[in-house]
């Protein structure tokens, strides 16, 4: 309880909070959380802006200089340019290099959120995306120029089907949640083509929020299943509710507790006998790739989120790419056009096919493809034995840190976990009145990003952990010594107003989002 | 160990022993054994990354992009627009690249503010009050409009302008058979939607209204009309809005759009085969409750300091579950901080000339174009940046053809638009096609149809 904290902390104004020890090395995942330069904020763009200023250069065409009164007519003209913001480009390379700075990313630290799998993202992807081979095709150019993205499509998904244990795919959903609502819209094709008016669809009570929010868009009613003491689907409740109604039933597995189904086979058999089907929500997918398939357990719909198991970076919050997997039956309902191999052999000719049966576009063009692309190079570089890999090692870290914490936190499940674990705080909060919120802003003042707070629903103040299998042994110490430093602060006099102080050593102190939503201020010119 | 996990034999050897197991294969003891693949993947053996980057740069070797070699004349929805190397730069930031989504306010101003910057500039190019945090594209951010709409008014009749970018048109038929839409065609006459074409009483009185300015034909649509069908009807208007047209071209605001949405890759992302692009929604303040997606709101923090944070969160899926306003969750954030830091570049000059270019850019090469003998107007209507022509052959020859030549000619319009023929040709001109281009192309297509 001596030294400083690698941050600066005292310096930066925190007040009389001590961080006891010198941390361990952490080689790919603690980082300083305060801004690289200054406590100060950033003025905003409009701030910045000086009337003339400009950066903008355009070719030189030679095209005459018609003036705009002779190109459009006066009622469809405006009386004057949208006013942007008028800055110079030294200006622009500023601001959002300095915005950058108040940014966590991957590549700054460990980023253990639950059900993201913020795992490395491999700088080769983003090499081969900006090739201009790739990134300068026009989606509407002909087939005959663009045979190169078509095979890159068709392998991507041949891979995806043997990992997932499905016959075809579409890679036209942008996201998990387009992939959702994609296949709750096969799932309907189907029923649709075989006669059958359904109505409900089931999913368990520890689903992720698009989960529901898809079967509504899908137009479906949700009908809920609780988990049992061992937090899997409760498999007498669920054949309770099973009936000639139920259009199929959304699963993640492992669930978002962090645990495998086990009596999967059971539920598919279930499922399947009152007429079905299976939908695999792939967002965890990264604990069981090349171990088990989605197919193989008896699911119907596979969707996948390349921008977690296959490292695509997420940018912020997107883009992802929500590729939808199918089983022969529902290969004919696949959204089209669809790039596929007509001609094999010496000269492989691609192009692109529509079924009649098809449900339709879910995308205006192709998908998100220089997300594809990136997946595909990460697949290449794996093969098989590396994505079984993959799956090993992320297991492997997220069972050392749930057995590491387990003296630390309450552990709800106390059982092997697959890519996650989920801890709780409740013992620590009705001793010290330190939240799982606390918790988590203590953990960005320790350099680290938080884990999931207050998910799954089912779990009381929940902390869900999913260390990837990118972060090392040295790392995951770190944050566990960190979590344990949280924990005992929490019981030391003042302790829990402290936490409920968290984060000090940040660019910005706990935020006030309560007001944020009160008091609405979505633009800059709604605070004038 | 192989890929990208630091973890070494010992280190795996000291894992195991910590958790009691003696192999990796003891941790999915859970999965029952004869679900596991036994002999793993049917996957070809893992590439070193250079192997894996020839082998991708042969794939992208047989694609024809954009550029010198093929000098880009397609548009539909996807232009080629100048993007600097400054946003490509600072867009290429891995701050920006490898974070996710802004769970944690404290450590994500970065991309909070640059969000929040992102939806003022939207809200000013739209004239609207607000604007969202991002859409997967143009297509699905009609689709959530449409949800809006529908709420808002109550009515499930939508009335589609075939002037909205067709395939946009076949997105929204293939999620209304999810929500049970019922979806009208609004037919054109001479490049602008009639809408007096369709029937308008009882049952049929639609609840929303969605019309695309500039339209998919290139053409300035009469939206004081739609507007005036919006107020008899009590519809919602829809309007989906082109932002760099929108540098010159009256703001949809000013039409009284009640939603405001378009497709944001001409802000800076490059061609992309499609993707990522960028939806962008925007709408009055009224409608701020049903928004779709995610809303940056500007706050403060415990010291009093400016602050950004993911607002009106009780909307969204993780919250509402079934009850939400959508079930978007990753949207395309990387697109809104690249589409904020290209209208940063651009600035109110810029965006109002890249369209005056473009502008004539297009005129010049139309009237060039219709020039050649055999080549037709399909419509007479104002244009922006886009036209139509008939050609005397049909067009995926004559585009196969120029593509010999070096250019790629524009997109064989779907023949809805020509009355069931395959000679309609739309073609886009940007402000980076100079007058050497435009000439040599309109030679190119003279030749091409002699």
């Amino acid at each position: 309880m001596t030294a400083p904290g690698p941050t600066g902390a005292d310096e930066a104004g925190t007040g009389d909070r001590v961080t006891d020890v010198t941390p361990r090395p952490a080689a790919g995942g603690r980082a300083s959380s305060a801004p690289l330069l200054g406590r100060d904020t950033e003025p905003t763009l409009f701030e910045l802006s000086q009337p003339g200023r400009r950066a903008w250069q355009l070719r030189t065409t030679g095209i005459p200089e018609t003036s705009l009164e002779d190109l459009v007519p006066e009622t469809h003209r405006r009386a004057a340019p949208p006013e942007l913001a008028e800055v110079s480009e030294r200006d622009l390379v500023g601001h959002f290099t300095r915005l950058s700075h108040r940014q966590f990313s991957v590549d700054l630290g460990a980023y253990p959120l639950g059900s993201c799998t913020m795992k490395y993202n491999p700088k080769v992807c983003d090499a081969v995306a900006a090739l201009p081979g790739l990134a300068d095709v026009h989606p509407a150019a002909p087939a005959s120029c663009t045979q190169g993205w078509l095979q890159v499509l068709v392998e991507l998904e041949n891979q995806l089907c043997e990992i997932t244990g499905m016959a075809a795919a579409t890679l036209q959903p942008a996201a998990g949640a387009a992939g959702e609502l994609t296949g709750l819209l096969l799932m309907r094709a189907w029923h649709d083509a075989h006669g059958q008016e359904r109505h409900k669809v089931v999913i368990p009570d520890s689903a992720h929020g698009t989960n529901p929010a898809s079967v509504t868009l899908g137009g479906y009613q949700v009908v809920t299943v609780p988990s049992d003491a061992r937090g899997c689907v409760d498999l007498a409740a669920l054949r309770a509710v099973l009936d000639d109604d139920v259009a199929g039933i959304m699963l993640t597995n492992p669930n978002t507790l962090g645990l495998f189904e086990e009596d999967i086979v059971a539920i598919a058999g279930a499922v399947h006998e009152v007429g079905g089907l299976l939908y695999y929500d792939g967002a965890n997918l990264n604990a069981i790739v090349g171990v088990v398939r989605p197919g193989d357990m008896g699911f119907d719909i596979v969707h996948l989120n390349l921008h977690k198991t296959f490292a695509t970076p997420h940018g912020g919050g997107g883009p992802g790419a929500g590729p939808v997997a199918v089983s022969e039956r529902l290969v004919p309902y696949l959204p089209g056009p669809r790039p596929v191999l007509l001609r094999d052999g010496a000269g492989p000719r691609y192009g692109w096919a529509t079924t009649p049966e098809s449900i339709g576009r879910v995308h205006s063009w192709h998908g998100n493809a220089l997300v594809l692309a990136r997946a595909l190079t990460y697949l290449l570089v794996h093969g098989g034995d590396g994505l079984r890999t993959v799956a090993q090692l992320a297991v492997l870290n997220a069972n050392w840190l749930r057995t590491r914490l387990a003296g630390t936190f309450d552990v709800p499940y106390d059982r092997p976990c697959m890519h996650e674990c989920v801890l709780s705080a409740s013992t620590l909060k009705k001793k010290t009145g330190v939240r799982a919120l606390d918790v988590a802003k203590r953990l960005l003042e320790e350099g680290f990003h938080s884990p999931t707070v207050y998910f799954p629903l089912i779990v009381d103040e929940a902390l869900m952990l999913e260390p990837t299998e990118t972060e090392s042994l040295q790392t995951l110490e770190a944050m566990a010594d960190a979590f344990e430093r949280i924990a005992a602060d929490a019981v030391r006099p003042g302790g829990a107003e402290e936490a409920a102080g968290a984060p000090h050593a940040t660019p910005v102190r706990r935020v006030d989002e309560a007001r944020a939503a009160r008091t609405l201020v979505p633009t800059f010119d709604a605070r004038r | 160990m192989a890929g990208y996990s630091p973890h070494t034999e010992a280190e795996v050897t000291t894992m195991l022993g910590f958790l009691g197991l003696s192999s990796l294969e003891d941790l999915f003891d859970v999965i029952p054994e004869a679900l596991r693949l036994a002999g793993g993947l049917d996957l070809p053996d893992g590439m070193t990354e250079p192997d894996a980057v020839a082998y991708m740069g042969d794939l992208a070797g047989m694609n024809r992009p954009a550029g010198r070699d093929l000098v880009c004349f397609a548009g539909g929805g996807a232009y080629d627009h100048e993007v600097p190397p400054v946003t490509r730069a600072l867009a290429s930031r891995s701050e920006f690249v490898t974070s996710y989504t802004p769970y944690q306010p404290e450590v994500a101003q970065g991309v909070l503010q640059a969000v929040f910057e992102f939806q003022t500039l939207i809200a000013r190019l739209t004239g609207m009050e607000v604007a969202n945090a991002s859409l997967y594209d143009g297509a699905a951010a009609t689709v959530e409009a449409v949800n809006l709409g529908v709420a808002a008014s109550g009515r499930n009749v939508v009335w589609v302008s075939r002037g909205l970018n067709p395939t946009w048109r076949q997105v929204l038929a293939t999620f209304g058979a999810g929500t049970g839409h019922r979806l009208v065609d609004v037919p054109l006459e001479d490049g602008v939607t009639r809408w007096n074409a369709v029937d308008a009483s009882g049952d049929d009185r639609p609840g929303v209204v969605v019309v695309a300015y500039p339209n998919y034909l290139g053409c300035l649509e009469d939206l004081a009309t739609a507007r005036r069908v919006c107020d008899e009807t009590g519809a919602m208007l829809v309007v989906a809005f082109d932002p760099i047209a929108a540098g010159v071209l009256q703001s949809p605001a000013r039409w009284g759009a009640d939603v405001v949405v378009g497709e944001g890759q001409a802000l800076g992302m490059p061609l992309s085969f499609g993707g990522p692009y960028l939806g962008l929604f925007a709408c009055g303040l009224a409608q701020v409750r049903r928004l779709p997606g995610r809303l940056v709101g500007e706050t403060v923090d415990a010291e009093g300091r400016r602050a950004y944070v993911s607002t009106l969160r009780a909307r969204e899926q993780d919250i509402r579950r079934e009850k939400a306003t959508s079930n978007v969750c990753t949207n395309q954030t990387l697109m809104a901080v690249t589409a904020a830091i290209q209208m940063g570049w651009l600035g109110t000059s810029g965006i109002a000339e890249v369209a005056l270019r473009s502008a004539r850019a297009t005129h010049y090469c139309r009237t060039k174009l219709l020039g050649v003998p055999g080549v037709e107007p399909l419509v007479a209507a104002p244009v922006l940046r886009e036209f139509a022509v008939r050609l005397p052959l049909p067009a995926p020859t004559v585009i196969e053809r120029l593509i010999d030549e070096g250019f790629l000619a524009g997109i064989a319009l779907d023949s809805g638009y020509t009355s069931g023929a395959d000679d309609g040709l739309l073609v886009a001109v940007t402000e980076r096609r100079t007058r050497v281009e435009i000439d040599a192309f309109v030679d190119a297509v003279s030749k091409a149809v002699r």
